[in-house]
């Protein structure tokens, strides 16, 4: 029997993440340093996990409503308000999720028809354009580039819109690239949604972790709150990566919407990430300073030791990803990383895993000790010359 | 100023060019700040924290608790002066509460530490009373935890 054969063609027609396959390579290797973690090397700090193991003392196991605890959700709402100055109503407009991955995924499949087109700007996270597919929708995928830091501007989208276009999904600041969008930047980006009547949605997941600057939350800009769906999460401001929580913020419609969708396939996110997440919220916020403050410092120090090898570097203002290009030494990405795995045992991410705009590039994730950055560039600089030398 | 600092609390061992890089300031000024630093007794030692215990050291530490009577002009400071100075002890903080200064010693054998404060601290003009409490296990010291199970557990790829 060909069980193959009986998988949804929908699914079939997907791809496996471009990043899984590395990582079997790599799991297997001894001494490797891996560039390739996609989360924080920080441990979820000590107090938001004892608020965890104070909540399971207490008998703290149960369902909670769909939405979310109250309690998370009006910390939720008072935190974006403070940081965005975004008035969110906690109990018709915020949804606790399993993840910004959870809230992507709901978002889509409460907006789309078959046959309504998402615009996708890439690189980008590699689930968009798959649970796009998944939802039913076409995804339309938007290249961005080196020159332009990795930015999209609305004369680009232009022309990628139809009739059919419904969506538009953003995220920054960007995984892959670590490019952020200034204020200036998505105002262009809200009169452009305007024009075409689109929904916003933006993973913001990466908000906290911005320098040189401030980040602007999508729906903080004029016209823009009713038509966005606000993404976000604790996974990386707070290293809380398996805890797997997150929210989403927009209009009740929405949040009606994907909580239907939630309380049939989810229920609800676990007890103890909700009470862990209070617990983060209400007094995280030194802890989250200090782990911004160190990636600022690693950012810096790996930018500088990539542009010594003289690699094509362009500044990452957020995230903790460089990437940088590898197009002069002549190989692809996939090639460069594979070489770079066999021959040097640092593990990075092709760029192609984040569409086809990413190929010529690697992900370099500096989630990981100053120790680890040091060795990594040493070893990267010394394949980089080899490969100068063949 | 205080991120330079905050850097090489936790690891002196740092390059002034990697620090640099990381602060985004000269070298120089990096360098010049260390230096003054130094002068000015703002750092005031670079050190080491050894588990003395795991290299199969033996040590006893003791934590004792002083009362003493303050002095004219001099308050705490001259008594508790006479009391660092001497090698075998660690620390001297002056305390708020039901004593005056605790002080922990270092020895090799109880009774070494046993003997100091009898024979040492206790009999020092103004000290009026002590109560040693000897230390069993060490568990964090410095804001560095000293056997520290906690273990990263991440993939070694993630998205």
């Amino acid at each position: 029997m060909n069980w193959a054969k009986r998988i949804a063609p929908t699914v079939n027609s997907i791809p496996p993440s471009g990043i899984r396959r590395f990582f079997d390579i790599a799991a297997e290797m001894k001494g490797v340093i891996s560039l390739g973690v996609g989360e924080p090397d920080f441990i979820t700090p000590w107090h938001i996990r004892e608020s965890c193991i104070y909540g399971l003392n207490r008998g703290q196991t149960a369902y909670t409503s769909n939405a979310g605890l109250l309690e998370l959700r009006e910390e939720i709402a008072k935190s974006l308000y403070n940081d965005y100055e975004v008035s969110y109503t906690p109990r018709t407009q915020i949804l606790v999720t399993v993840g910004v991955s959870e809230g992507l995924d709901l978002a889509l499949r409460a907006l789309l028809s078959p046959g309504d087109e998402v615009l996708v700007p890439e690189p980008c996270y590699v689930s968009y354009k798959s649970c796009v597919t998944l939802a039913g929708g076409t995804a339309i995928t938007v290249p961005t580039t080196m020159d332009n830091a990795f930015r999209i501007t609305a004369a680009q989208l232009e022309a990628f819109v139809t009739p059919r276009t419904k969506i538009l999904l953003i995220g920054y600041p960007n995984n892959p690239t670590g490019a952020v969008m200034s204020r200036e930047d998505l105002l262009d980006i809200a009169r452009f949604a305007k024009k075409h009547d689109l929904i916003v949605i933006s993973d913001e997941i990466y908000a906290k972790l911005t320098y040189d600057g401030t980040h602007t939350c999508f729906s903080s800009l004029p016209d823009m709150m009713d038509r966005t769906i606000v993404l976000n999460g604790f996974s990386k401001a707070y290293a809380m990566t398996g805890w797997r929580i997150g929210y989403a913020a927009a209009n009740p419609d929405f949040i009606g919407a994907m909580t239907k969708i939630h309380q049939y396939t989810m229920l609800c996110t676990p007890i103890t990430a909700q009470v862990a997440a209070i617990e983060a919220l209400k007094h995280g916020e030194k802890s989250a300073a200090q782990m911004t403050t160190e990636y600022n410092q690693r950012r810096r120090l790996i930018l500088n030791g990539f542009r010594q090898m003289g690699l094509d570097c362009f500044e990452p203002k957020g995230a903790f990803y460089l990437f940088p290009s590898i197009k002069q030494t002549g190989l692809t990405s996939l090639a460069f990383a594979e070489q770079l795995l066999q021959i040097e045992k640092v593990a990075l991410v092709p760029g192609d895993a984040f569409g086809e705009s990413g190929e010529g590039f690697v992900r370099c994730s500096y989630a990981t000790s100053t120790v680890n950055i040091n060795e990594a560039l040493i070893r990267i600089g010394r394949f980089v010359v080899n490969l100068k030398n063949r | 100023m205080k991120e330079l600092l905050d850097l090489l609390e936790k690891d002196y061992t740092q390059s002034p060019d990697q620090l640099a890089i990381m602060l985004n300031i000269p070298v120089e000024e990096v360098i010049k700040l260390i230096a003054k630093f130094k002068q000015e007794k703002i750092i005031v030692k670079y050190q080491t924290i050894v588990d003395w215990e795991k290299a199969g050291i033996e040590q006893v530490t003791a934590i004792i608790e002083v009362k003493i009577t303050p002095q004219r002009k001099v308050g705490f400071d001259a008594i508790a002066e006479r009391i660092y100075r001497y090698p075998e002890v660690r620390s001297v903080y002056l305390m708020s509460g039901s004593y005056d200064l605790s002080v922990s010693v270092e020895g090799t054998t109880l009774r070494e530490v046993a003997d100091f404060v009898a024979a040492k601290l206790s009999t020092i003009e103004g000290v009026i009373s002590t109560n040693t409490n000897f230390m069993l296990k060490r568990y964090k010291y410095a804001g560095v935890i000293i056997n520290d199970m906690e273990e990263q557990h991440r993939l070694v790829v993630s998205p």
